[in-house]
């Protein structure tokens, strides 16, 4: 890299708008995604208010026909985890994170930092769009089977999907360069001193989800291509009736679509492996084993795929062997869930706002992890598939690493990032209203799928079994569940806007935390490190005996 | 160890991160051709009669000439890096001529996608057509980018031999024309001669 990268820019573009600083990019993800965050929730909001009140006006939006209600389904989970989920944790905090923890001034490759974040907001702008055109968003799904998604009379018109796989591919071109970008610094960037096994959690974290990403992507883009030019090109590799096969597809999506959700996990439990250290003021418990379990998990994540097309008519041998790599693969989750908890025993404990967002993270993730076996084993799988508790079950799953761990995150290093305290009364309120009203949410969901509610139907009640009044009262409360946990982010909102604008100015090093980037001012300037430090040990000595103070930086030279 | 904050003085950098970087994205690249290359495969095998009935057999002997044009075109690039490496002033003039054969193989290609049209071979005339389209045209655009790319080396070949100490410049540009021309056997051992 030359200095030239470096030199602080003057003019406000090249400083706030097209900045190659990796600062700046991570800001401008995290808006972007916040603000996606928003849409999605107001999406779910429309949703759960149709599976309440079926047929009725919805406050705000008013009555929706079941073409609208598919489109909504597919828009909040397309939303989620493609414009949320990704930017959020991996592509914001990832950005943020890597290179002041790792001791460096920038990415290795800025400039294709700043490819990758115009590129995603471009997709952005496409995915929008394409609520507007004719026949409406996509509606096929966040997974976009064919041959729904491959003909127009069923998935909204003729542009919906076409935009929506137009979104997709650029979304997936943007992290395409920044999951190198992010291997690449965190290979090639550290400080001097500093080996692969003193790199924070964090770090090694979003190092295995890029890994993850870049592997699994490539066989869903070709998915992709290829359903494109079905729509397009009447190719007909998903249509049966010219001899394609729509199974074909699912794989292809799923070889990508489920390591994908260790992409999201990860990043999240890597926030949480930061903050329960620091906040228990204990190194944590079996670092290495961690970093050996997101290695096997990584592996693994690759080999669990068709565990979501156990009813789609393959072979029941095949689904044996996917049932037991599935199950395995919940033996390196459940060590780094034991890693967590045994760094908390005999820890002095602090309960403020991020450890409180940790601990939530783990709470809500033991649940989503418990109901997975379920579904991961064939046998009780044809039973629930498709119903509302894998609905439940992958909300459980999701929500902890990416709303509990980005929270953890956002009010772990917001000092850092924006140079102010945020306030631990309005923090707290936040955590207990959300994490009360996702329970109230979801455990109806759980009861409703084992009575046999069908996901994505716009009207429960045209099943029997959603007919009476205890299926109803479960909806309502779910639907309450929704909109407690939609308003308990004004909390949130109020405490960062308040904060940016009148909180206590933020030391270096608010938290006494180990790792680099607490080192540098808060917000660190242009270029982060002064000098460039010279790192002396791993990123958790905490409590160390015959020391005054019980944190231990990684460049305090004794 | 310089002290104004740029990445200076890392320790050990083992691979040079362009070369780290154009490596992870050839291995991304791989994947994308394997999940075609896995598509045509099942599908082929449930298909009844392949190449079906009254659809054109696939020109083996041209596109042969044609594999052995880009193979040239690797052996041409190889000898720009390596004459980089030496500081001999070739460098730009095999930069281009790699870049011609690259040229000249998406022209021959393209010359025969338009005789296959002609005799009825469309990408929804039959699985056959399509897969054929899919996978070959995927791989010309990438010739075409890698063409593009080239272009740009040569471009900016003269003011990188002038600073004259950078002597591996050329590295990332070689590997993904490696890349390229490398699968392109692969592909057509698969598609027009299995």
């Amino acid at each position: 890299m030359s200095t030239a990268a470096i030199a602080h820019p003057k003019s406000f573009w090249r400083e706030y708008v097209f900045s190659t600083d990796h600062k700046t990019i991570a800001k401008q993800y995290l808006s972007t995604g916040i603000f996606m965050a928003l849409v999605g929730g107001l999406l779910a909001y429309v949703m759960r208010m149709q599976l309440a009140y079926p047929g009725q006006a919805i406050p705000g939006y008013g009555t929706i026909d079941p073409q609208s209600y598919n489109a909504v389904v597919t828009m909040h989970g397309t939303i989620m985890i493609f414009w949320v989920a990704m930017p959020i944790l991996l592509a914001a905090f990832g950005n943020f994170l890597i290179p002041l923890m790792i001791g460096a001034a920038d990415m290795a490759f800025p400039r294709l930092n700043m490819l990758s974040y115009w590129i995603f907001f471009l997709s952005t702008v496409v995915l929008l769009a394409s609520f507007f055109v004719p026949g409406g968003a996509a509606a096929g799904g966040w997974t976009s089977y064919p041959p729904l998604s491959g003909s127009a009379a069923y998935s909204g018109g003729q542009w919906g999907v076409t935009l929506w796989l137009l979104a997709v591919a650029m979304e997936f071109a943007a992290f395409l360069m920044g999951g190198i970008n992010f291997i690449t610094t965190a290979i090639n960037n550290r400080a001097p001193g500093m080996k692969l096994f003193d790199m924070p959690l964090m770090v090694w974290m979003q190092l295995g989800a890029s890994i993850i990403f870049l592997f699994s992507v490539g066989p869903l883009i070709a998915g992709a291509v290829m359903l494109i030019l079905d729509r397009v090109a009447a190719t007909g590799f998903y249509n049966p009736a010219t001899g394609g096969d729509p199974i074909l597809f699912q794989h292809l999506f799923w070889f990508f679509g489920h390591p994908e959700v260790y992409v999201i996990l990860l990043p999240g439990f890597g926030a949480v492996a930061e903050v329960l250290p620091v906040f228990s003021r204990k190194p944590f418990f079996g670092y290495r084993m961690m970093v050996y379990a997101t290695i096997i998990t990584g592996v693994l994540s690759f080999i669990v795929w068709a565990h979501h097309q156990f009813i789609a008519g393959i072979d029941p041998r095949l689904a044996t062997a996917f049932s037991i790599t599935t199950i395995l693969i919940s033996v390196p989750i459940a060590v780094m869930t034991f890693a967590f908890i045994a760094t908390l025993y005999k820890g002095s404990i602090e309960l403020k706002t991020p450890m409180l967002f940790a601990l939530g993270t783990l709470v809500v993730f033991l649940l989503g992890g418990v109901t997975g076996i379920h579904l991961g084993t064939a046998a009780t799988d044809i039973y629930l598939h498709d119903t509302y508790f894998v609905v439940a079950h992958f909300h459980y799953t999701l929500i902890p690493p990416v709303f509990f761990g980005f929270f953890a995150a956002w009010y772990y290093w917001f000092p850092k990032m924006f140079g102010r305290m945020l306030n631990e009364g309005l923090g707290k309120a936040h955590f207990w209203l959300t994490f009360i009203f996702m329970h109230v949410t979801f455990i109806p969901m759980f009861l409703l799928g084992f009575g046999g509610h069908h996901r994505r139907i716009s009207n429960p009640q045209f099943f029997e079994a959603m007919q009476g009044p205890e299926a109803e009262r479960l909806q309502i409360i779910a639907t309450a569940g929704a909109i407690g946990i939609l308003l308990s982010q004004i909390p949130f909102v109020v405490n960062s806007v308040l904060s940016l604008l009148r909180g206590a100015k933020a030391p270096a090093n608010p938290w006494q935390a180990n790792t680099l980037e607490w080192t540098v001012p808060s917000p660190p300037p242009h270029g982060n490190f002064e000098t460039v430090p010279q790192v002396y040990r791993g990123p958790y000595e905490y409590s160390v005996p015959d020391r005054v103070d019980d944190w231990f930086p990684q460049d305090a030279k004794v | 160890m310089s002290s104004t904050g740029t990445p200076v003085a890392r320790s050990e950098v083992i691979v040079p991160s362009r070369v780290l970087g154009m490596a992870l994205f050839i291995a991304t690249e791989a994947l994308f051709f394997a999940g075609l290359i896995s598509a045509f495969v099942v599908l082929r095998a449930q298909a009844i009669d392949w190449p079906p009935a009254g659809q054109p057999r696939l020109p083996i002997g041209v596109t042969g000439f044609n594999t052995l044009v880009l193979l040239a075109s690797a052996w041409t690039m190889q000898q720009a890096a390596a004459t980089l490496r030496r500081g001999e002033p070739q460098v730009r003039r095999l930069i281009m001529i790699t870049a011609a054969l690259g040229a000249l193989f998406v022209g021959i290609q393209g010359y025969e996608w338009v005789n296959l049209v002609r005799y009825g071979l469309t990408t929804g005339s039959s699985l056959y057509g399509a897969t054929f389209y899919t996978i070959v045209g995927a791989h010309g655009l990438h010739v075409l980018a890698a063409v593009i790319s080239l272009i740009a080396a040569a471009l900016i070949a003269p003011a990188r031999s002038r600073e004259g100490t950078d002597r591996t410049w050329l590295d990332p540009f070689r590997m993904y024309w490696f890349f390229v021309a490398g699968v392109w056997p692969v592909l057509y051992v698969l598609v027009y001669l299995s």
